[in-house]
């Protein structure tokens, strides 16, 4: 049963990829990197998706956006069944799902004037005529926080906060109603990156928007979502409230994580909890439950039995689940 | 070795300290003109004690090492003025030769992108022992007898088959202790850290500054940690110098940066860095405006245009640096109202 209120619902979703070599690129192996996730996201919600490097959680927004296809499970978006629809049927669809990038200057194009790249989204939905464009173009940079004069300028005369604005601004222009948001704040300083989040925080409120919010700051992550998944090696290991994550964590994976963060504060030079070892490789991922080779807990069960999302202990109804064998 | 805590109190002599860095002055030739990058930038640091540099990119902390290091991009890179002082002899006026010998013997440096820092086509094994051939006189077995086990001091498991790999085959983290070990190799007095984790992810960075922190224990060296993360910052450093586009806004001890910070771009950043204890979703404080081109600088305070207290003299003259307590300096005319 597909419960109504959701916007998005994912169910078992994989999708892997496959590792070629030899000299007729045979695969050879696959590369698990979104592998059996399920979740689901409410109007005017945001899910804040926390990992290291390598875990999976830029794949898993992409293949949201139906930018990758997925291999198994299913996506749905506002109760349409989007898992394996084609490029036409997508393409209205497409108006919904918009994705901010994480850089900005990667992801406008350079010889674009910011009117062009701002208009396009309109072009190809075939929305309005030229004036009624050049008019939302204007209105578009106004809500950004930048100068409708502007317009005529290219990527390359805005600094990064500004261009983040303009990715924001395109995401923006056909009224969607998600935003992936793929580590929007991470390639920028400290002063504007508040400015950037305070922008996301505004226009959602305006525009009932629901955020994917992926990043690894697990602090920029717990200031913008109202739920937090943790993602390792390609699975959900904890999800819950953001706050109740920060201050109740049960997965060890997800306390490490806390506990790395550098504070700002010369005298809470804490006893840091520090992993050993590296991530695995989602190509050879270890047997049981992949966090094994770095857990401070384990225990003989954890090397061959995968422990699956439960409900917490103290069960109420905040959810809150976690992917380990034992109560922490 | 002199402890973190009790540095305030202690008087600066010229016999603990070790680098001294007096009025730095650096410029680039561009295709639009010169422009300064350090502006008159002075500090200093102490035996044993790390040194923080933080500021947005582009504010000269990076440009500052280099400029130590005498590895300024050339011929585009002059060191225009000022003094370098380490150990009293004066850096700015050394020949190219001597800097040689000094570039990893006395000075170690740390780069951000341990990828690129490292050489792709060459082992693991070949580069360690080459620090050692350079700057010592010994054999090709002895020095890669010492570059093992100086793997194993960085925390590389089973280092001898580590070292007859390439450093495609090594993780980021373990990259970056290679060049760890590379920078350490010769024991310098001082090691300079370019952001040396904003390449990883936290929990390796984790690991990382802590055994930067061991090594300089047991090392008895001092270090220089530039990065953009106040976090970083607040947990390894004793003394901490803020620049902002190229100049000095504010130094002081790491109390004196976090606790009383006098600078009004200080107090900013530390106001709108995000906290895991702060309520969620309320609107974080910025800093508005951004940061001046250094080709287009005004003239004046450099901060005018984004400062809440901003007066007709900030815009007609730079403010002087002032010292204002046992070592925590501040350039900002209306420091006493902050």
């Amino acid at each position: 049963m597909l419960d109504t209120n959701h916007l998005l619902e994912v169910k078992n979703l994989k999708t892997y990829f496959p590792v070629r070599s030899g000299i007729f690129l045979t695969a050879q192996a696959q590369c698990k990197a979104v592998d059996d996730i399920s979740f689901s996201l409410q109007a005017g919600e945001t899910l804040g998706l926390v990992g290291e490097s390598g875990c999976g959680k830029s794949t898993l927004g992409k293949t949201i956006a139906r930018l990758i296809k997925p291999n198994n499970g299913s996506i749905h978006f506002q109760n349409t069944d989007i898992t394996t629809l084609g490029r036409k049927k997508l393409k209205p669809l497409r108006k919904d799902i918009q994705m901010i990038f994480q850089d900005p200057a990667d992801s406008l194009n350079s010889r674009h004037s910011i009117s062009n790249i701002l208009e396009e989204p309109f072009i190809i939905h075939g929305i309005g005529n030229a004036k009624h464009r050049k008019k939302r173009v204007c209105e578009l940079m106004k809500k950004v926080g930048l100068q409708a004069n502007a317009i005529d300028r290219f990527p390359f005369e805005f600094s990064g906060g500004q261009r983040q604005r303009i990715g924001i601004a395109r995401a923006i222009a056909l009224n969607p109603k998600l935003i992936i948001c793929d580590e929007p704040v991470s390639a920028l300083d400290v002063s504007v990156q508040s400015q950037v989040l305070n922008l996301l925080m505004d226009l959602q409120k305006e525009m009932q928007l629901s955020y994917l919010f992926i990043a690894h700051d697990l602090a920029v992550v717990k200031h913008i979502s109202d739920r937090i998944a943790i993602m390792y090696l390609g699975k959900i290991v904890e999800m819950g409230e953001a706050d109740d994550i920060y201050q109740r964590p049960r997965h060890p994976y997800t306390r490490a994580l806390i506990s790395a963060i550098p504070t700002p504060d010369p005298r809470k030079k804490s006893k840091r909890q520090i992993l050993v070892g590296d991530v695995p490789s989602p190509i050879n991922p270890p047997s049981g439950c992949p966090f094994h080779t770095r857990c401070p807990h384990v225990q003989d069960i954890c090397r061959t039995k995968l422990p699956l999302l439960r409900n917490t202990a103290e069960t109420d109804q905040k959810k809150h689940t976690v992917a380990c064998h034992f109560d922490l | 070795m002199i402890s973190s805590l009790d540095n305030s109190s202690q008087q600066l002599t010229s016999e603990t300290i070790l680098l001294e860095v007096k009025n730095l002055v650096t410029a680039f030739d561009t295709d639009a003109g010169q422009v300064t990058a350090v502006d008159d930038v002075s500090f200093s640091i102490q035996q044993g004690q790390t040194l923080g540099i933080v500021g947005e990119s582009g504010c000269g902390k990076s440009v500052t090492a280099l400029s130590i290091m005498r590895l300024l991009p050339q011929p585009m890179g002059h060191l225009l003025g000022g003094k370098i002082l380490f150990k009293g002899q004066d850096l700015a006026t050394f020949p190219i030769e001597e800097m040689r010998k000094i570039r990893g013997g006395q000075i170690g440096m740390i780069f951000q992108e341990p990828m690129t820092a490292l050489n792709p086509v060459h082992r693991i094994g070949k580069q360690l022992s080459e620090v050692f051939l350079l700057h010592q006189d010994i054999t090709n077995e002895e020095a890669f007898t010492k570059a093992i086990e100086l793997l194993d001091k960085v925390g590389i498991p089973s280092p001898q088959i580590r070292i007859k790999e390439y450093p495609h085959q090594l993780s980021g983290g373990m990259r970056q202790r290679v060049v760890i070990a590379m920078a350490i190799a010769c024991k310098p007095a001082l090691l300079i850290a370019d952001e040396p984790t904003t390449a990883l992810d936290v929990t390796i960075q984790a690991q990382i500054l802590e055994l930067l922190k061991e090594l300089q224990q047991e090392m008895g060296m001092s270090t220089i940690l530039i990065t953009h993360d106040l976090g970083v910052i607040a947990e390894t450093c004793d003394e901490v110098v803020v620049m902002y586009a190229g100049r000095v806004a504010e130094r002081g001890s790491v109390y004196d940066i976090f606790e009383n910070p006098k600078h009004p771009y200080t107090q900013g950043l530390l106001a709108s860095i995000p906290r895991l204890e702060d309520e969620r979703k309320t609107c974080m404080q910025t800093i508005e405006g951004m940061v001046p081109g250094l080709l287009d600088l005004p003239s004046g305070c450099r901060f005018q245009n984004r400062c809440p207290l901003r007066e007709d003299k900030c815009a007609e003259r730079q403010p002087p640096e002032e010292q204002i307590g046992p070592d925590h300096y501040v350039s900002c005319f209306r420091h006493s109202e902050t």
